[in-house]
């Protein structure tokens, strides 16, 4: 460790030392909570008309959080998942066009960050290209006090290759050099070829090479990304932005198959959480009276690789979830 | 005017030329690459990928093989895999985007690299044997072999690498003033720059310069036949002679690009296969000898085949180069199976890389490397019992 690496993390320790106190999160003992806790926040209310209210939004993710650690203090709840000093990435996907994340939403955890003692300079909003943060709403901002914000494209890849069963990839550097950890906000949508993309995909907008990744409806390359060490170490939680969903024609923003879900799937747990806002998808789909996605051949078993016993990325059993509505 | 400015490219907005310095290009030059093929590229000494301006018009044409679909969906028609891409997205190859319901290849008059090679390093043993090609290549590519020796160009979208804007006819005019016979497509993959390569070749031709294809010939028949009219010869990469290597190591499929080297060769154009023999996965007796004796009914005894020798690279480190002998045994068979011109490539001073008459056995063409050392055919013919020799040695 050289002297300035030793100084940062001095300062970095003594000011933990030093942080107020919350009242500590009650433990929970009950034989759930062995299981993976999912939680579906919903409030119809943050929506309204086309436009997101963003104090609603702000109390429904506090729920959501606090639920999910079991704790009486949003920041409490935070602080389980982000240290002082760190910075923190918030991957967020902008390839829907007008359906890509709500800024409401990376708004709301961005503050929540701050007041969990992370710096507003050391959180950085990315996805894949600074165009794609701009047609998403996003200020594109490399420097200065204010939270940063841009692509892969900015600062390039990493030049180790990742390599995790059938996948080879280069991480872009935001993951591998900037950021401490990750906090995942895909899109609840239905995808053509791999059935969904939630949490498990929205990582392929780490690597430099999804493209090649789509073959066999993306089975085994999303589990396998998803294992890449340096993925599989920094992304600390997911909260997915389901205030609009798409049961059908997805990626694409298409209108017509878009509902108003009003809500959030939070969790750690990420092929829980994609397997939670799988279920959802299909109970929309039979509700519009469309096929289930196995009967269009493109169920995603993905997501069933992620849990085996090779990736070990999180649970897919049902049986082994522990799914909360509030 | 000077030659630097008369050379002088216009990159995009914001992007200076990569210049090589002397340790660099030292460092480069000597290593084995060079033996095995590699490119001297911009990138080779760069560390990371770094992207361009990924909204250059100047780089995007609509795609000439594609169908629209409902739904702002696209079928792309270039390639086998026939990808189906939805609006915003991209097909396998990263380089070609459905934008609204039109489908677009980003990389038209936008090569990554560009180069002067010996036209034996492509390799093309029976085509102007001693002339240069002016090499260009694009990011991208429709295949993922694990052994890629290129991969940080062709396993990569055009906004990841720096690259040029040079439209066919500058590319035609530099490749003649480099005094190059030939312009090869090479280093990733060309099918996935079909349209800057069609055009490019089209320049070529109004200026008086070949053009050489070299691909692992996974595209559809169409655009071949398109290809083949205006080109002069083309070298498949043939991986293996099996389905199940095709679509464990490099993610496609064998049958096409059989169909493929058939399509060349009934077009007449003048074709050569190169079999990269990577030990213990297609390196089999039996399956050497079904790929010559394939050759041998589909394409004929007079269509070179290379066999050459692999070093670990990108997702195949595990294994060893390909020893020597394995190459012989190779050659060996093919040579049975009656093949005329079987070469070993990747093997420096090999007395396989030199062309023999099939009559009379004596030395035609000898090589070390890429450096020809002796050339003995004329007119087409050994000129010690006069028997043809097929290629093109003259323009």
């Amino acid at each position: 460790m050289d002297r300035r690496k030793f100084l940062k993390k001095s300062m970095i320790l003594g000011s933990a030392f030093w942080l107020p106190r919350f009242p500590a999160c009650k433990e929970k003992k009950s034989a759930l909570s062995e299981k993976s806790r999912v939680i579906v926040a919903q409030d119809p209310a943050v929506l309204n008309k086309r436009s997101v209210e963003g104090d609603k939004l702000l109390k429904l993710l506090d729920n959501a959080v606090q639920t999910y650690f079991d704790c009486d203090h949003p920041v409490d709840a935070w602080r389980k998942i982000v240290q002082p000093g760190e910075v923190i990435g918030l991957k967020v996907n902008c390839l829907s066009g007008r359906g890509s994340t709500h800024r409401e939403l990376v708004e709301a955890i961005a503050e929540r960050l701050r007041q969990a003692g992370i710096r507003e300079s050391d959180i950085i909003i990315w996805d894949r290209l600074n165009k794609d943060l701009e047609e998403c709403g996003f200020k594109i901002r490399y420097k200065g006090k204010g939270v940063k914000c841009f692509g892969n494209d900015a600062v390039g890849f990493a030049p180790n290759l990742q390599v995790f069963g059938q996948a080879g990839s280069l991480v872009t550097r935001i993951l591998t050099n900037l950021c401490d950890g990750i906090i995942n906000i895909p899109l609840l949508r239905d995808h053509s070829i791999a059935g969904v993309s939630i949490a498990l995909k929205n990582l392929f907008g780490a690597i430099h090479n999804p493209n090649k990744y789509h073959l066999n409806k993306g089975d085994p390359y999303i589990a396998d990304v998803n294992s890449f060490p340096v993925i599989r170490k920094k992304v600390r939680f997911t909260i997915v932005d389901a205030i609009e969903a798409q049961y059908h024609g997805g990626p694409s923003f298409m209108p017509q198959w878009r509902w108003k879900f009003g809500g959030l799937l939070v969790g750690y747990d990420r092929v829980a959480i994609d397997y939670t806002g799988w279920r959802i998808i299909e109970e929309k789909r039979k509700e519009k009276g469309l096929p289930a996605l196995k009967e269009e051949d493109r169920e995603p078993k993905y997501i069933f690789t992620a849990g085996d016993a090779d990736h070990q990325l999180g649970e897919a059993n049902p049986l082994k979830i522990e799914t909360i509505k509030i | 005017m000077n030659q630097q400015d008369k050379y002088r490219i216009d990159l995009p907005p914001g992007k200076a030329p990569h210049t090589m310095g002397r340790r660099s290009f030292l460092k480069i030059a000597s290593s084995t690459c060079l033996l095995i093929g590699t490119p001297v590229l911009n990138w080779s000494n760069r560390s990371a990928l770094f992207a361009m301006s990924p909204d250059d018009k100047r780089f995007v044409r609509e795609a000439r093989f594609y169908e629209k679909l409902q739904h702002s969906q696209v079928r792309c028609k270039l390639c086998p895999r026939k990808c189906v891409i939805d609006d915003h997205e991209r097909g396998y190859c990263g380089v070609r985007e459905n934008q609204d319901g039109t489908y677009y290849t980003l990389v038209y008059s936008r090569p990554c690299t560009f180069h002067v090679d010996p036209i034996e390093k492509k390799p093309l043993f029976h085509f102007l044997p001693g002339t240069t090609a002016f090499s260009i290549a694009t990011a991208g590519c429709n295949l993922n072999c694990k052994f890629c020796q290129n991969w940080q160009i062709s396993q990569v979208t055009p906004e990841q690498v720096d690259s040029y804007y040079l439209p066919p006819k500058k590319t035609a005019t530099m490749a003649k003033d480099y005094n190059s016979k030939s312009i090869a497509y090479t280093y990733s993959e060309p099918t996935i720059f079909f349209e800057y390569m069609y055009d490019t070749a089209v320049e070529g031709k109004k200026q008086g310069v070949n053009s050489v294809v070299i691909t692992a010939g996974f595209m559809e028949k169409d655009p071949v036949k398109d290809l083949c009219k205006v080109v002069d010869a083309i070298k498949v990469d043939l991986k293996a002679f099996t389905e199940d290597y095709y679509q464990k190591v490099v993610r496609g499929n064998l049958k096409p690009v059989l169909e493929t080297m058939e399509t060349i060769r009934n077009q007449g154009t003048w074709l050569e296969i190169v079999y990269l023999v990577v030990p213990t996965l297609n390196d089999g007796e039996k399956e050497i000898r079904e790929l010559a004796r394939w050759t041998m009914a589909n394409l004929g005894p007079d269509v070179p085949i290379h066999f050459t020798r692999f070093y670990p690279q990108y997702l195949l480190k595990n294994l060893p180069p390909t020893p020597v002998s394995t190459l012989e045994k190779c050659k060996a068979i093919a040579d049975a199976e009656g093949l005329r011109y079987v070469y070993i490539g990747n093997v420096p001073g090999h007395p396989a890389e030199n062309t023999y008459c099939p009559k009379c056995g004596k030395i035609l063409v000898e090589r070390t490397g890429f450096l020809i050392k002796r050339m003995e055919i004329t007119d087409g013919r050994c000129p010690y019992c006069k028997t043809a020799i097929p290629g093109v040695w003259r323009i």
